[in-house]
């Protein structure tokens, strides 16, 4: 294993900042002259990662604004909006615009971004400002969010892709895909498991047959792309890793955290950039939380030693300190303080609200003993109205590790919960079921038999793509046998150390491995999906492999053959973030997570929601 | 796996997880707060250092200076401003021309693949002539190629050219048959831009019926088609769709969700009214009759709630006013809401929490739970008492619960309910473990003392005389019972 200790240098990211940078500069010159910018509310922060206010100016863009669904108040003569493809968006253009009406000429451009779609531009056609409006689009897919963290800042997708079953983003990932293989590839061998992980493979397989690429020197060796939907699970488990934490207390926004005065103990709130540049923070982002504070408070002391060195120093090596040392330690300073304040904040909400509990309650499900326990502590937390988000999520676990619940128990939880949260929810759990996500269970054979009865109706051709609908829809949770067969769930009378944690279960306090990372792990070890048919039979199928065109004469050669890039496709989590950097140190690789967005329970079931307008 | 008892009193003290707990007395904790004082105890001497240039500027929003979020803002406050002095906002005039010849170089590298010595030339060499083409895909040429006559292109190669973003025209394929075919080529492209195109374009030129039919055998692309309708709001032909298909729980359910756009509560409650006849399962049927009865309730019981709330002749309500109007929260909002303000009143009332219980079938567990969270914050702890109280057929009395004892004291103690109160409740609790546990957290020494005497443990005892305070009847009650002749200690 010594030879592997070393680890193989990340290619450089920051490329793709420059190139979408770059991009925009020449859209913004495409409209000369002075011009007020409209930008997307969740596009500000992505953009602000690439580019800064002088950029946009000395592109003369005049003023900023949000679009803010509000009528539009620019006084220019030219008006360039940067949104998503959204109809609503597209709408409110139309709406805000009282120009023609007023008579007024103003020139508008609208840059979709990373694409645009045929049914933003039919909005545009139908309210007759095709033509008025020019439209272009600006191919930003990717955001790195740090060295190994590539963004598609894609919320939606996961609604879009799953709930909704629409594939209009399928494209943008094979794009995306093809971008990286483009300035990074060529992939030697490329995995994958899920439906749309399948197609996005299809698609980015297609755009590679329709360019030329020549070759050159790879970055990156292979490719794994899984679909959200194979482990719902591990995005559902509460994280107890330092950077999963932050995130799912204080919401880590694009990279970007903002502290409010309980971290801060001032009046103000800071917001904080938090990846590899931050020196405490790289350091204590893998760590389970417990093993945090033990490192805070070493840190602590040492900082109060280099600052003690001062005393009895002469002038002349005072003035060395002070320009070589000082700065640096004032940094750390702030740093350090910064993250106790966050630790200390929180194991004050984490203490209130009885953590330690939940947590129980999640081990123990997904070790599924005393699960009657279990439910009824979900039923205490409905009934006193403890968060609507977290009574979802455990009812979710439930269903899922238990393969749907009891249908005794599934009407009286459902019944409790729609008291306790609004009957609006009854939308909600619409949306579960769809999903697979929160179910009851079925005896055996109604979903057969119901698929059959559908298949004999339509042709051939179609029954095919009729049981995929089928198998996504009403997807049977295999969750125990997986369990088993995987050892995601190390045995309970084992000693776990967390300080010194011997597999990706230390994430979950060695409760539980991650299903998603152990399937990377797995296929990976074999190279290939052979010897794991039982399991991708119990995950609904849909696996691949594929080796790329010049894989062989690369393989001996290069680093490049250790880094390995992970694409998740609905969001991935910090927490297996985490894991799969554990999982590289181990065995000598480098993961780089490309994701359609960094997700949390939170933010999984809040997509879901469907008591919303 | 076969687990007992035991085992899972240990679990959370068991080697495995003994490494950390989220406690507040945890030494881990205690450890952090060390780290913080240390780390204070340098800040005024960071403080006193710090000049300017080393902090990061941020605005008094936070947001660093010169961030797109910053600016944004900015020009909101600015506008506001303009608004009201009309005043042009001034511009640098100088700094466009400056930086323009900055972002030429990135440009004519990126798009036109030359390289150009400088800082730059890592970046240019690492692509190749292939990759370049992507980034800057067609952007110079207008999609429409003049020499792109929409002629002859099949079904298949018209949907590719739309993948590609070229100009295409639907309207050439009329016959049923080419237009299912431009469908089903779509929908093997996995494109979900175009199989949406291609819909709306059946949509535009195909009768209801016809679309319909075909979309039933067509799942992909119908689910998209619904995606579509849902977008643009299509509320009335997304209902006539899933009648076709008959998805009546879906239509019926689609159709309540309309409430949600109706803001006034009287015109809310007749349409939830309405939505008593649709199709629901007899189950969910229940839940919307449910809605539309509680809606119902909210309003009388809010008429006449803020009516006394004005006439100032109630007590609790000028003693704590309400916070929010009642209306369109949930049921056990509403029934905490009762329990505050109307508990005592007789169960004919709307507003009686007993009646609440009783009409909409309210858990003995979910009731007990909100009456106690509702009478706790009121300090009311008579009304538990009774609440609790219940005598068997003797003429005993008898604290029951329907929720376990110590979640009661949970509850109570969030409510800063005095140690007499929550000693009693931590002295119900079964498990002895989890009595003392409590009794140590919420200072309730009688019991700690108590049950260390009933284990005749005197090594306990005497480890919790030097938590009490000196010379407390506390520390009194222990040396007289580790005096005690009669007592026959374990240890």
């Amino acid at each position: 294993l010594a030879e592997l200790a070393d680890s193989p240098e990340l290619p450089d990211f920051s490329l793709l900042k420059r190139l979408a940078r770059d991009q925009l500069i020449y859209l913004l010159e495409q409209l000369p002259g002075k011009k007020d910018l409209f930008i997307e509310a969740d596009l500000m922060s992505p953009l602000d990662r690439i580019a800064n206010v002088s950029t946009l100016k000395q592109h003369e863009v005049d003023k900023l604004y949000k679009v803010e669904y509000k009528p539009i108040i620019s006084t220019s003569d030219q008006v360039c909006f940067l949104i998503r493809p959204r109809i609503q968006t597209v709408k409110w253009i139309y709406v805000a615009n009282a120009d023609k009406a007023a008579g007024k000429f103003r020139r508008y451009k609208i840059i979709f971004t990373p694409q645009k779609f045929y049914a933003c531009e039919a909005v545009l056609e139908e309210q007759g400002l095709f033509g008025d409006v020019t439209t272009d689009e600006w191919a930003f897919y990717l955001l790195p969010l740090d060295d190994d963290i590539i963004s598609l800042e894609l919320p939606e997708f996961f609604r879009d892709n799953f709930l909704a079953g629409d594939q209009r983003w399928v494209r943008t990932v094979g794009s995306a895909l093809h971008l990286l293989h483009s300035i990074y590839g060529p992939f030697s061998k490329i995995y994958g498991i899920g439906r749309c992980a399948k197609m996005a493979y299809e698609s980015w397989k297609e755009q590679v047959e329709e360019g030329d690429t020549k070759a050159r020197q790879a970055e990156i060796g292979n490719a794994f792309l899984i679909d959200r939907d194979v482990d719902y699970i591990t995005p559902l488990c509460s994280q107890v890793v330092y950077e999963g934490l932050v995130d799912d207390i204080f919401r880590i926004k694009c990279g970007c955290v903002e502290f409010g005065h309980d971290v801060t103990s001032s009046d103000k709130s800071v917001k904080v950039m938090l990846n590899s540049q931050d020196k405490v923070f790289s350091e204590i982002r893998n760590e389970h939380f417990s093993n945090v504070f033990s490192f805070l408070s070493q840190k602590a002391r040492n900082l109060q030693t280099a600052y003690d060195k001062r005393r009895g120093m002469d002038i002349k090596q005072m003035k060395t300190f002070v320009s070589e040392e000082l700065k640096g330690l004032k940094q750390e300073h702030r740093l350090l303080s910064l993250h106790i304040g966050a630790c200390e904040s929180i194991m004050k909400k984490k203490t209130k609200q009885d953590f330690q509990e939940l947590l129980k309650t999640e081990h123990s499900l997904l070790e599924g003993f005393e699960i009657r326990e279990c439910i009824s502590f979900i039923e205490e937390h409905i009934n006193r109205q403890v968060s609507m988000i977290e009574s979802l999520r455990l009812l979710c676990l439930l269903s899922i590790t238990e393969n749907g619940l009891l249908p005794k128990d599934f009407r009286a939880l459902k019944a409790q919960y729609l008291q306790s949260y609004g009957v609006d929810h009854l939308l909600t759990f619409a949306n579960l079921r769809q999903l697979g996500l929160l179910v009851e269970q079925q005896p055996g054979e109604t979903l057969t038999v119901m698929e059959s009865k559908v298949g004999k109706l339509v042709n051939d051709k179609t029954a095919g793509k009729l049981t995929d609908a089928f198998s996504s829809l009403a997807k049977k949770s295999h969750f125990r046998a997986l369990s088993r067969k995987l050892n995601l769930v190390p045995k309970s009378d084992e000693e776990y150390d967390l300080r010194v944690p011997r597999d990706m279960a230390y994430i979950f306090s060695g409760a539980y491995i991650p299903l998603s990372c152990k399937l990377i792990e797995q296929v990976l070890e074999r190279d290939s999906w052979t010897g794991l048919e039982e399991v991708t039979k119990l995950l609904n199928g849909h696996e691949f492999a594929f080796t790329g065109s010049n894989g062989a004469d690369l393989r001996a050669k290069s680093d490049a053959q250790r880094i390995i890039l992970v694409m998740f496709l609905g969001g991935c989590t910090f927490s297996e973030i985490s894991a799969l950097r554990f999982l590289g140190r181990e065995r000598g690789y480098k993961f780089i997570v490309v994701t359609t967005a960094i997700t949390n329970s939170s933010r999984l079931i809040e997509a879901l929601l469907g008591n919303k307008v | 796996m076969m687990k007992n008892k035991p085992d899972e009193e240990d679990y959370w003290n068991s080697s495995k997880f003994k490494a950390f707990t989220f406690d507040d007395e945890d030494d881990e904790f205690s450890r952090l707060k060390e780290s913080k004082q240390a780390v204070n105890s340098i800040r005024s001497l960071v403080e006193e250092e710090d000049d300017e240039d080393e902090v990061e500027k941020v605005s008094w929003s936070g947001e660093p200076v010169g961030s797109i979020s910053w600016s944004v803002r900015e020009t909101a406050a600015s506008n506001q401003k303009t608004q009201r002095e009309h005043a042009f906002p001034k511009i640098n005039a100088s700094s466009p021309s400056v930086s323009r010849s900055h972002s030429g170089y990135s440009l004519s590298s990126l798009f036109k693949g030359k390289t150009k010595p400088g800082n730059f030339q890592p970046f240019t060499d690492s692509l190749s002539e292939s990759s370049v083409k992507l980034y800057a895909p067609e952007l110079r040429k207008p999609k429409s190629e003049s020499k792109d006559y929409i002629s002859d292109w099949s079904p298949e190669e018209t949907i590719h050219r739309m993948q590609q973003g070229k100009v295409v025209s639907l309207e050439r394929f009329r016959s049923l048959q080419d237009k299912l075919l431009l469908l089903d080529f779509s929908v093997r492209a996995h494109d979900g831009n175009i199989i949406t195109a291609v819909l709306i374009h059946l949509k535009r030129t195909l009768s209801k019926e016809v679309l319909f039919r075909e979309l039933e055998s067509r799942q992909t692309a119908l689910r998209h088609f619904i995606h579509y309708l849902t977008e643009i709001r299509d509320h009335r032909l997304l209902l006539e769709l899933l009648r076709a298909l008959g998805r009546t729980e879906d239509a019926a359910l689609l159709q309540y969700k309309e409430h949600l756009n109706i803001e006034d509560e009287s015109k809310r409650r007749d349409f939830l009214k309405s939505c008593l006849n649709l199709p629901f399962s007899p189950e969910e049927s229940a839940h919307v009759q449910d809605h539309y009865t509680l809606l119902e309730r909210q309003i009388i019981i809010e008429a006449t709630d803020r009516l006394a709330e004005h006439a100032g002749k109630v007590e609790i309500f000028q003693k704590f006013p309400r916070r929010a109007s009642i209306l369109n929260m949930p049921l056990i909002t509403t029934l905490y809401y009762c329990c505050f303000y109307h508990y005592n009143e007789p169960e004919g009332t709307y507003s009686s929490p007993l009646n609440i219980r009783h009409t909409f079938r309210i858990s003995e567990k979910q009731y007990f739970v909100t009456v106690l969270a509702a009478r706790a914050k009121l300090k009311a702890w008579s009304d538990l008492d009774a609440l609790f109280t219940s005598r068997n057929w003797l003429g005993f009395t008898k604290k029951k619960s329907p929720l376990s004892f110590h979640r009661v004291v949970d509850i109570l103690q969030k409510n800063s309910a005095p140690t007499q109160v929550l000693q009693e409740y931590v002295g119900l609790v079964d498990d002895a473990d989890l009595r003392i546990g409590l009794a140590q957290k919420h200072k309730c020494h009688d019991i700690v003392i108590n049950t260390y005497r009933d284990l005749k443990d005197r090594q306990l005892l005497l480890g919790y005389r030097g938590k009490v305070e000196r010379g407390s009847a506390e520390e009194r009650k222990i040396n007289d019972l580790l005096d005690s002749p009669h007592i026959r200690w374990k240890n």
